[in-house]
């Protein structure tokens, strides 16, 4: 039941955002500010979500070469950055998250 | 007339191919991470059917697992898929005067790939009355690829014991790396990074993983505000 909710209230709200923009921009436009502001959504959403994973561990800050994620995450930002591919990025990260705790748990 | 329907369909299919191979990872592990992280089988192909957002399936999933209650994940899912009300006012323009029967197709499968794919195509060829098949073909392609990766994901989480404990939850950071990083061009945006990361790392401990929301706000007005700043400099530097 909270699941069925749930997954109503996430349709809902997704295609609240795709679609009336897309059938009503003729007549409605979004000021230029708040486009300009809505580009930034996804660097400061995506962002916001993944810091607190990859430097704390179950609430704790953990900063140290014990942690695989950061490692990890700092090898697919220069991936990343370096060659903007997301399928590399992703297999170069979790091939360095693997090894990272392949090596520390030996 | 059936023959350039179908070619424009076919193309909008080609053309999204490459997006498909960045998509398959994100499709499996979603149907991993979210059977992993306790939403159940047929929710979590619901999901992949009726909301069709990766990255929102992906940052859901994610707060599922931590135990975050409904209200926040679907607050969260409206700030994840804003950005899709930028896509729509893009290419709004472009389906102009098409009939609801494909305006709400449209909107319901639109996606950060497809936008991508078609945004090009409405930019870079002429109007031959038949681009929407164009967008229908990336948007199918990219629908059922979803679907099909949801599936074997949520086969090989079930299947494989201990898949929980394979660093998935990384796998999820490391695609929005990927995501991000490349959107990262201008000064301001490096600033909204920064700032999202540095505020949500401040507000971590606020009940209902609120430090998300608050961090993104922060992340998305300081963006705004240092562009706006750069710019009435350079524009003030111009004038003299």
């Amino acid at each position: 039941m909270k699941e069925f909710v749930l997954i109503v209230f996430m349709m809902l709200v997704t295609f609240g955002v795709r679609y009336p923009v897309l059938a009503l921009v003729g007549r409605v436009n979004l000021p230029y500010s708040v486009q300009r502001a809505l580009k930034f959504v996804p660097v400061a959403v995506l962002s916001a979500l993944s810091a607190p994973i990859v430097l704390t561990n179950d609430g704790q800050w953990n900063v140290s070469f014990d942690n695989a994620y950061l490692a990890a995450s700092i090898v697919a930002i220069l991936v990343a950055w370096k060659t903007r591919h997301l399928l590399l990025t992703i297999v170069v990260g979790m091939a360095v998250f693997a090894f990272w705790r392949v090596v520390l748990s030996a | 007339m059936a023959v350039s329907r179908k070619r424009e369909f076919i193309y909008g299919v080609r053309d999204t191919l490459p997006m498909i191979v960045g998509a398959i990872p994100f499709g499996v592990l979603f149907g991993a991470l979210a059977t992993t992280a306790g939403l159940s089988v047929t929710a979590t192909m619901a999901m992949s059917l009726f909301v069709f957002a990766g990255s929102s399936q992906f940052v859901a999933a994610s707060l599922i697992g931590q135990g975050v209650g409904v209200v926040v994940i679907v607050v969260t899912t409206f700030f994840v898929n804003l950005r899709h009300a930028l896509y729509s006012a893009s290419l709004g323009p472009y389906v102009k005067g098409l009939p609801q029967r494909w305006l709400l197709p449209l909107g319901f499968l639109l996606t950060d790939e497809t936008y991508a794919v078609v945004i090009k195509r409405y930019n870079d060829t002429p109007d031959n009355g038949l681009r929407h098949w164009y967008f229908l073909g990336s948007a199918v392609a990219m629908y059922g690829n979803w679907q099909v990766c949801t599936a074997i994901g949520i086969f090989a989480g079930n299947s494989l014991q201990g898949m929980s404990e394979w660093g998935l939850e990384f796998a999820m950071v490391v695609t929005f790396i990927g995501i991000v990083v490349p959107l990262i061009t201008r000064f301001p945006m490096l600033v909204a990074a920064v700032a999202a990361i540095v505020v949500a790392l401040i507000a971590k401990d606020l009940p209902h993983n609120l430090g998300l929301i608050v961090g993104s706000i922060a992340g998305v007005v300081t963006g705004f505000v240092t562009e706006q700043f750069g710019e009435s400099n350079v524009s003030h530097g111009e004038s003299e």
